[in-house]
Order: C-alpha cells, then sequence, then structure tokens
C-alpha cells in the first residue's frame, strides 16, 4: 500500500533550487532509503515530508505530497497533525535536557494525550518499543544526557513513537554512533517497521543496503532512481547510480 | 629593532603596571570606604531610625527604600524584558524593523541616567500623576534596567541550542509550547544573572530617582507604593553636601552599606552563574 506519494516536488531555498522535480512512492510498512553525495538534497527532502523546511525562511515548496491522500503541501495543512503523524529523528541525538521519563512524556503532554498512570504506561510502553525499558526502569528519574549515544538515540525514537506517529523519518541516525551501536539500532528499524513506514536518509551506503527495501538515489537536487534495494545495489538502471555505488565519487 | 628579549621584559612590565593602575583605584576607594565605615556598622544602625536631624541613629528607612525600589524595579522590568526578548528572538522576522528596534534597545543603555530621570518626572509623577512615589521611581529605573534585560535575556535564548527547538517543533509542539516548554527553562539562568546585573546598577543611581521618588527625610517608613521613600543613593548626597555637620562615621558607614548592598548582588549573580554552569549539559 502506498503511504507517501511525491508528484514533481520542486524546492527551493531562496534562488538556490535544492530539489528538481522528484517523483517518489514509498509503500507503508518499508523501510526507504534515501542515499547521494553530500548537498545532493536527500535530508532536504525528507524534511519536505515533516515540512521542517518551514523554520527556514524563504524555502518554497512546489508540486505534491501527498500522505494517506491528503497534500500536505496545501497552506490548510495543520502542522500540528502533520507532525504528530510524520515523526523526526535527527542526526545527532538530542534528547532535552530533562529526565529519561519527563523527555517522553514531552510530547504528550503537548498534545495533552495522556496524565497521571496512563501516562506512565505510555512511557513503558514507548521505551519498551525501543528495547530500552529493562535496561532503564529503574532510572527513569536520572538525566536523559547520562545515556550513551545509543541509548539517546533509542532515547528519541521512543519520544517520538509516544505520540503515535505512523511514519518516522531519519537523518542519518546512526551518523554519531559506533558501528556496534549502530546495528543494534538498525536491528530495532527492523522491529518498529511492522508499526511504522520509516524514511532514512544514509551516507552509509552498506547500511542501506542492509536495512532497507527500497532505496531513491539522490544526485544534485534529483532523485536518479529508484527501485527496490537489491535491484539498486546489483544491477542500477543508471550510469550515475553505478558509478556512486561503486564508489567513483561521494 | 632592539633584542627582542629586552623587548619581551619591558612588555611584561608594561602590562602588568597597566593592570596594577587598573586595580588601585579599585582597591583603594574599598579600603578608604571600609577604613571608615566599618566602626559605623552595628544593629543599631542598619535598624535604626535616623535622628538628630540624621546626624546620629539608623539609616533602616533608607535601606528599606533601596530594596522597596530594586522589587518594585524588577517587577516592572523583569516580565517586559523577557517577553520583549522572546518576541524578538522567537518570533519577529529578521528585517530592518526589527533590526532597528534592537539598534534602539542598545542604545537606550547609552542615555544619561539624568534623562531617565526628567522622562520619569515628566511622564509618571506629573502626567501619569503618580506624585514622587515607589512606584513612578520603580517606573523610571525599569525603563532604564530595560536594554539591560532584553540584551542579557535575547543573549541567553540565543544560546539555547537550535536542536531542542527543532525537536519540539518536529514533535508538533506549538511556537509558543516551544519557547515555554523548551527555550526558556534553558534560557533562565542567563536571564536572571543579566537581571540581577542590571538591578544592581538601578539601586545605585542617583539622577533617576532625584525627582520620582527620593525623600530628605521622612519620619515613618514607606506604607504603600504611592509613598515617597528615603532611598541610599540619594541619602548619601544628602548627607554630604545638603546636612551640615555630620559625622564621617555616618556618611562612610551608609556608603558602606550601598556598595555591600550592590555587591552582594554582584556576588549573588556570579554564584548563580557559576551554579547553573555547573549543572548546565549541552
Amino acid at each position: 500500500m502506498t503511504i507517501i506519494k511525491v508528484a514533481d516536488l520542486d524546492f527551493c531555498y531562496g534562488k538556490f533550487q535544492a530539489l528538481i522535480r522528484v517523483n517518489l512512492e514509498v509503500e507503508a510498512n518499508k523501510i526507504t532509503a534515501l542515499i547521494g553525495p553530500s548537498g545532493c538534497g536527500k535530508s532536504t527532502f525528507l524534511r519536505c515530508l515533516n515540512r521542517m523546511n518551514d523554520l527556514i525562511e524563504g524555502t518554497k515548496a512546489k508540486g505534491r505530497i501527498e500522505i494517506e491522500g491528503k497534500n500536505i503541501l496545501s497552506s490548510k495543512v495543520d502542522l500540528v497533525d502533520l507532525r504528530k503523524k510524520v515523526g523526526m529523528v535527527f542526526q545527532r541525538p538530542n534528547p532535552f535536557p530533562l529526565s529519561i521519563f519527563e523527555n517522553i512524556a514531552f510530547g504528550l503532554r503537548i498534545h495533552r494525550l495522556a496524565k497521571g498512570v496512563e501516562l506512565e504506561q505510555i512511557v513503558r510502553q514507548s521505551l519498551e518499543a525501543v528495547l530500552l525499558w529493562d535496561e532503564l526502569k529503574d532510572k527513569l528519574k536520572r538525566s536523559a544526557l547520562s545515556l550513551t549515544l545509543e541509548q539517546q538515540q533509542r532515547l528519541c525514537l521512543s519520544r517520538l513513537i509516544a505520540v503515535k506517529p505512523e511514519i518516522l523519518l531519519m537523518d542519518e541516525p546512526c551518523s554519531a554512533l559506533d558501528p556496534v551501536a549502530t546495528l543494534k539500532i538498525e536491528e530495532l528499524m527492523q522491529i518498529l517497521k511492522k508499526d511504522y513506514t520509516i524514511l532514512i536518509v544514509t551516507h552509509n551506503m552498506q547500511q542501506a543496503a542492509r536495512v532497507s527495501d527500497a532505496t531513491g538515489f539522490f544526485l544534485l537536487g534529483e532523485m536518479v532512481e529508484f527501485d527496490r534495494t537489491g535491484k539498486i545495489f546489483t544491477a542500477p538502471q543508471d550510469k550515475r547510480t553505478e558509478d556512486y555505488i561503486t564508489g567513483r565519487y561521494g | 629593532m632592539g633584542d627582542p628579549k629586552k623587548i619581551q621584559k619591558l612588555m611584561f612590565f608594561l602590562l602588568l603596571l597597566a593592570t596594577i593602575i587598573i586595580i588601585v583605584p579599585v582597591v583603594a576607594i574599598f579600603a578608604i570606604i571600609l577604613f571608615h565605615g566599618l566602626p559605623a556598622l552595628n544593629w543599631g544602625f542598619i535598624f535604626g531610625m535616623p535622628r538628630e536631624g540624621m546626624r546620629a541613629g539608623g539609616i533602616f528607612p533608607t535601606i528599606i527604600g533601596t530594596l522597596y525600589l530594586t522589587l518594585g524595579t524588577m517587577a516592572f522590568s523583569l516580565p517586559l524584558g523577557v517577553l520583549a526578548a522572546i518576541y524578538l528572538t522567537e518570533y519577529a522576522a529578521e528585517n530592518w524593523l526589527t533590526r532597528l528596534i534592537e539598534i534602539s534597545i542598545i542604545n537606550l543603555a547609552g542615555i544619561p541616567s539624568i534623562v531617565y530621570g526628567l522622562f520619569g518626572l515628566g511622564l509618571f509623577v506629573m502626567f501619569l500623576n503618580f506624585g514622587a512615589s515607589i512606584l513612578a521611581g520603580s517606573l523610571t529605573l525599569a525603563i532604564m534596567t530595560l536594554p539591560v534585560i532584553v540584551t542579557a535575556s535575547r543573549e541567553a535564548l540565543i544560546t539555547v541550542p537550535k536542536s531542542f527547538r527543532e525537536v519540539s517543533y518536529s514533535l508538533g509542539a506549538s511556537r509558543w509550547q516551544t519557547v515555554w516548554g523548551v527555550v526558556l527553562p534553558n534560557a533562565i539562568p542567563g536571564i536572571l544573572t543579566g537581571t540581577i546585573l542590571g538591578l544592581s546598577r538601578a539601586a545605585g543611581e542617583t539622577a533617576p530617582i532625584l525627582f520620582t521618588v527620593a525623600a530628605f527625610y521622612l519620619p515613618a517608613l514607606p506604607r504603600s507604593i504611592f509613598d515617597q521613600a528615603m532611598v541610599l543613593p540619594y541619602h548619601i548626597y544628602v548627607l554630604s553636601t545638603q546636612v551640615p555637620n555630620v559625622p564621617a562615621k555616618i556618611q562612610y558607614g551608609t556608603i558602606l552599606v550601598l556598595v555591600l548592598f550592590v555587591f552582594i548582588m554582584n556576588i549573588s549573580a556570579a554564584f548563580l552563574r557559576a551554579h547553573f554552569r555547573k549543572r548546565k549539559l549541552w
């Protein structure tokens, strides 16, 4: 089932066009990887999907991005609803300087989704979903910044899961982590894809090959090729894709 | 050119000399005030009422007056300054109007304090008819303190990492929820430190309170914000120029109390900053 449908998406930072006529369809409950060299527009694309680029002045998006059939580029879209549905994990783990509990409760509190016992339950479920509960159940009052980077990144995921999103956007979620921690996050992604649709931007081609079901290759703002991951990495159709995945540039 | 080693020695000496020359007046002022003022300091002086035309007794009313005035100044300038800083930092678009406002606020800090005093006299005392009162004095000092608080608060807000804001927005928080729940709590240490420093400057000012609140002599403590008050800086001026034959001990004692008042505020700002810096985690 298609959950995200992008049609002829152009995106500009002022006069600089960062995305050129991007077309893409993302399947629900799959992991879709976006690869490409630095500055190719893959992060920009990801940030179009939850309209985080709106925070930057002078940006403009044209075209259509349909999520569950609704064009989210429309000015009538409620950004609060959109961002609840489409959550984001960032490059560097960025927990708030609050306790572990309060970090996860943050989203629930701002959306007034739960309080009291119910809140505690959702915090527990969210930590269980990212396999942190057993490690941290006795330390919920500790500062989130006392955790390791991998735990912090898991916590950020769990903070996101608490508000019950449908789509998880991950912007190089492992770039600050060591290889072992990276593998653990990747295992977690495989578990999470049962319940969520995941889009991951990564610099790391092996990671894309390991975790994703579909892969899109971006170059200079264009989506050069988009296909099943197996196909992209074994039989790319475009010469530029082949050059990139064989390491001729990037 | 001469021998580099000799020049090195000469420059070291010059730099050290400059530093010493800067320290000497500060130390001298402090030493003289302590030497002459300390003998006057006792409970009777601090908690007593002035007697014999202010030539004897205590200076309690002036301490209370300064305290009221400082608190009154804070009550107006802290919320107003922080709200304005939030608007300028988090809401206002980056354009020429915003920049003009920023420049104006910075320039407000450079206006001579007597101008604030006369402005307060015109607006609060006369036009709004508050009369010379703690209310008028607090408002005048608040206007004078605002640029300091706005600037310090902006600084504190800007240093809150951008990533905190991003996460908050990405979780669907509104701008206000982000400001109130994420940015402000992390900016409070900086805001408080800046505020205390601004207030400590206000506490020692004479010109702005001259026409707006300060009383030459009052037999009783102020009972409402519409009362005049005796205030430390103005009292020092009175004792040293307006009343003949005030014992030096009392003059110096009063000065020492004012210096301590300001000093305690500055020290507490420094402690607060050190305390929060230790706890600061990002």
